[in-house]
């Protein structure tokens, strides 16, 4: 099984020789903004969806206007307190809300709110698995400093109007959690490995859909280099990585510009970065001095946030089965490998679908439904770029092939012709869509001893050399003799059968 | 009726129902009062002369066939500071020259559904920063009892406006003193509740955890029965509390049923010996202390009590208030409404020259101060500092009311002063130095005038009450009127025909 205790934090963990580069240890931190999926903003009633015209979701307290108020989402703050249970954190029963200032296009109100002085999640931790499936995989726990509440601002539009610069604020006021790690992360794979362990818990625990490219997900990397040992060098901060890979590739990137700043004999200067996917390169985009005083404050609009422990207690019970212990179980409970049971929990609805198929079919069976569902069913959806919630069979769908498979209806050639038909949707929405397409399409295996021998006896009758050459010794030509009766029966007759009672009738 | 502008809200209510005159015939009295006069005290930066006539129509029509309301067809007006959907909004700033806005305050919404009439939104200091109504783009407001001098501020707008007789009622903000001290510059009854008792979702924010809304009339009566509509528990605004509200003007009449000819036997007014120092004008305290004596006369005892120092109390408020205000206005920037600079170069152009043209110099003033003390470096030293005498001096106020029941002092340690004397930011603040630890501890207050002074200008006196205890000011008031009739007195403008 899938241990955890293996896993250890940064502070006491050795420094890995074999992730040294050019002799230095490279030391990465991670921020990640998360939108969180409430329906509304988190301190208006405006609506959070994405992809709307400018400016149509966003009402008179997202647009700032003078007088309005914020109200506080609650939605937001179970979302919030779901994750900080989700990374075993302390969490802030009695969070503030303050206000960060500075002035910006998109940043209606002159300031946004954000928590800065008492976050609703501290101190916690996920424990990943670096280079995960790959032969040099090894677990790691990564730290969480802190999880807090804010807002999200709007954008600036550059190409909507000649010469002018647009601001859509439909994007102004939707929720955010951000969520900043300890500079734990010693290389880019490790890095890697803890964004993707944080979205897919955001998304497994329902708060959050983590669209990369549509921004609800969004990843700054501090990376910094040192001599082993030493203080922590000066760090810059790459901005606005939108994917898995162009994070992976940024930071190896600032990696080597900052070692080779070092080894030329200069210091690496504290700045923020962008990176430029074509050009493959990062590139300084503003540095410290241009840093603003963001003049914190307490919000005098919001009351604090307490948080009786009831409340949590009722969200901890509510809590959806985490990865890490769902694949545990699958190895423990269902027999599974460690690999299928890594790619069953890849995200919630994968194995709740696996789920579903095994408590149709019976633990016993859980093997089989594995290899179908991760094989044929995942591979198909990934040869047409769609999701599992996308799936042309349903759960119930699929165990009623395999039940078919299970009492011999079906032979294994004749499941997969089911399943394609399946997934074209042959069988329509029912939950016995498969018995129907074995009917429709005369599917059937034949068991039936009678019959298979009749047609056994037959291929001898017609294929007299191949039997002669049988029985002169020669193996393969019963496989011959098999594939000639399978083809007799159109594929129908059972193979066990047809085996032995060949094997009966050549003596 | 020529004087129907001189007239109670109860008396004005009284005309109504028994159809002395239509809300038709009142508006427009009101109307060519305002015509004819308001050229001599600006209080008015919008007039809404034919909305304000057709609401009383519709009043007059709806009263016909049975409705009820009590203030049904009662004109008043807003303070600019009150968001009015449709209806210019500027909150005495050149910044918000072109705000119509597109949504009402909670308070106007209220005030409306109560069936009240709106005859337009009455001048105050730019962004309600200033105690002399001399800070509006709108130009200054004078004292309708003698025009040389100042209205207060800043709701100095509100306060002309009902001491001319122009409205018999108005709507009021007040951060530091800002209903309490033109009250009482205009011998007016002004009360500033509860903070979190009205909502303060549609108004302009100066510093959110002091700014509440509240009410002017001639007599606590008359405030009684505009506080009413105003009172509410609203969702979209955090800091508002649900709380039990009474009838005030109910409570006020059973006071009245209750009161022998001691009427305040029983009750302990506290008197701080901290706001009768120096500072004070002599006549001022002279007619405080016979106001006092007054209410000693009629039964109340005087008790003292100890607060802390009004210089201290400034200080923190001056810290505080700017910190709060430099952040709510941030977000006039010219970019999505109000004023734009023209043809800005760039982004910090459009911020800078925007800001710069937009805003007067006391609201410029309070922005820098309020920056400073939230910048790296400064933000320990003054707005935490200032945050903890802020307890202090709510816990103060706690030890006091422990031995009384309101308390007691002058509004502000002068009467009103002459335009002309032009005072400079910092003794300008001093006007606020009786009022301002109020809204510090988020505590309801009122101001009601307790005489003249011997240049014929009034005095008013603040009374202090415990948290919710709108009722106990706006009744104790009440029978110090009964008994008295500094409240009946009338400015120059007021006495004026047309």
């Amino acid at each position: 099984m899938m241990t955890t205790t293996t896993a250890t934090n940064d502070s006491t963990q050795a420094i890995r020789k074999d992730l040294l580069i050019d002799g230095y240890e490279v030391v990465i931190g991670i921020e990640i903004h998360c939108q969180l999926n409430t329906e509304s903003k988190i301190f208006s009633s405006a609506p959070t969806d994405f992809g709307h015209e400018p400016n149509t979701q966003a009402n008179i307290v997202d647009l700032g206007l003078p007088g309005v108020l914020p109200v506080l989402n609650h939605g937001v703050v179970e979302r919030a307190l779901k994750f900080g249970i989700g990374v075993n954190a302390e969490l802030g029963l009695f969070n503030t809300f303050d206000r960060k200032n500075y002035f910006y296009p998109d940043l209606p109100k002159g300031y946004q709110i954000t928590q800065m002085a008492n976050p609703i999640v501290g101190k916690g931790y996920i424990d990943v698995v670096v280079n995960e499936g790959e032969k040099n995989e090894y677990p790691k726990r990564m730290g969480i400093t802190r999880a807090h509440l804010e807002e999200d601002a709007g954008k600036s539009v550059h190409d909507a109007v000649e010469g002018m610069t647009g601001v859509d604020l439909n994007r102004a006021g939707t929720p955010l959690v951000e969520i900043v790690s300890e500079p734990d992360m010693r290389s880019a794979a490790e890095a890697l490995a803890y964004i993707k362990a944080i979205h897919q818990l955001v998304t497994w625990l329902g708060i959050s859909d983590a669209i990369m490219a549509e921004g609800s997900f969004r990843c700054d990397c501090n990376v910094s280099v040192r001599q082993p040992g030493e203080e922590l060098g000066t760090r810059t901060e790459l901005k606005n990585l939108n994917s898995f890979r162009s994070i992976e590739r940024a930071i190896a990137r600032e990696i080597e510009r900052q070692i080779d700043i070092v080894e030329d004999g200069g210091k690496v200067v504290q700045a923020t970065m962008l990176y430029d996917a074509d050009k493959d390169e990062t590139r300084v985009m503003r540095t410290k001095e241009d840093a603003n005083d963001y003049r914190y404050f307490p919000d005098p609009d919001l009351l604090p946030v307490r948080i009786e422990q009831h409340t949590v207690d009722e969200i901890k019970a509510a809590m959806p089965e985490l990865p890490v212990a769902r694949r545990a179980r699958f190895e423990d409970e269902l027999g599974l490998s460690e690999y299928d049971a890594r790619i069953l929990t890849g995200s919630r609805q994968i194995a709740d679908y696996f789920e579903d198929v095994v408590n149709e079919v019976g633990k016993d069976n859980a093997k089989t439904a594995a290899n179908w569902v991760m094989g044929d069913l995942l591979g198909a959806l990934n040869k047409d770029d769609k999701e599992i919630t996308d799936s042309p069979i349903s759960a119930k769908q699929m165990a009623g092939l395999l039940a078919r498979l299970f009492d011999d209806t079906l032979s294994g050639k004749l499941a997969k012709k089911v399943f394609r038909a399946l997934y074209e949707r042959a069988g329509g929405d029912s939950d016995d869509a498969a018995d129907k397409i074995i009917k429709d399409k005369g599917l059937k295996q034949e068991t039936d001893t009678g019959a298979i021998k009749a047609i056994v006896e037959e291929v001898i009758a017609n294929n007299q050399a191949m039997v002669d050459e049988y029985k002169g010794g020669k193996e393969k030509a019963f496989n011959g003799l098999v594939g000639q009766v399978m083809k007799a029966s159109r594929g129908s007759a059972n193979p066990q059968q047809v085996n032995q009672i060949l094997k009966e009738l050549l003596g | 009726m020529s004087e129907m502008h001189l007239l109670t809200t109860e008396q004005l209510i009284t005309g109504l129902q028994n159809k002395q005159f239509s809300s038709a015939e009142l508006t427009e009295h009101y109307i060519k009062r305002i015509e004819s006069l308001d050229n001599k005290i600006n209080s008015f930066i919008t007039t809404t002369f034919n909305t304000a006539r057709a609401q009383a129509q519709a009043a007059d029509g709806m009263r016909a066939q049975g409705d009820k309301r009590t203030l049904l067809g009662v004109p008043m007006a807003h303070k600019d500071i009150f968001c009015t959907q449709g209806v210019l909004t500027t909150c005495g700033s050149k910044m918000l020259h072109n705000f119509i806005s597109p949504y009402d305050a909670t308070i106007v919404t209220n005030i409306r559904e109560a069936g009240m009439i709106n005859l337009g939104k009455l001048n105050m200091d730019e962004f309600a920063m200033g105690s002399d109504n001399s800070s509006s783009y709108y130009g200054k407001v004078q004292n309708p009892w003698n025009l040389e001098h100042v209205p207060g501020g800043s709701s100095g707008g509100s306060a002309s406006a009902v001491a001319a007789g122009f409205v018999p009622l108005a709507t009021a903000s007040d951060t530091g003193g800002s209903i309490r001290q033109p009250a009482s510059f205009c011998g007016l009854t002004g009360i500033k509740p509860t903070y979190g008792r009205v909502s303060r979702f549609g108004m302009i924010a100066y510093a959110s955890s002091l700014d509440q809304a509240g009410t002017m009339g001639r007599s606590a009566k008359d405030c009684a029965y505009l506080l009413q509509p105003m009172v509410s528990y609203d969702v979209r605004d955090a800091t508002s509390v649900k709380h039990d509200i009474p009838d005030y003007v109910q409570d006020i009449k059973d006071a009245e049923a209750n009161a022998g000819d001691k009427p305040f036997a029983g009750l302990r007014i506290g008197v701080a010996k901290e706001y009768f120092t120096e500072g004070l004008d002599q006549e001022v305290e002279q007619t405080v202390r016979a106001a006092l004596k007054q209410y000693e006369e009629l039964g109340a005892t005087i008790v003292e009590v100890n607060i802390t120092n009004p210089d201290v109390t400034l200080a923190t408020y001056y810290m505080l208030a700017p910190a709060e205000a430099s952040s709510n206005l941030s977000r006039f920037d010219g970019v999505r409404f109000g004023y734009r600079c023209e043809d800005p170069k760039d982004l910090t152009d459009l911020y800078t020259r925007t800001r710069s043209e937009g805003f007067g110099a006391e609201v410029q003033r309070r922005i820098l101060t309020g920056t400073y003390a939230l910048s790296a470096g400064y933000f320990d030293a003054y707005y935490i500092k200032a945050q903890k005498v802020r307890r202090m001096i709510v816990e103060d106020f706690k030890k006091a009311f422990a031995n009384c029941d309101v308390i007691a002092s002058p509004t502000a340690p002068t009467a009103a002063y002459k335009l002309s004397d032009n005072l400079d930011p910092a003794s300008m603040y001093l006007g606020d130095v009786y009022t301002i630890g109020v809204n510090l501890a988020g505590l309801p207050a009122l101001s009601h005038p307790v005489g003249l002074t011997s240049k014929g200008l009034p005095v008013g006196l603040q009374l202090i009450g415990q948290y919710w205890q709108e009722s106990k000011l706006l009744s104790t008031t009440h029978l110090f009127q009964l008994h008295t009739d500094h409240h009946l007195q009338h400015s120059a403008i007021a006495k004026e025909t047309v």
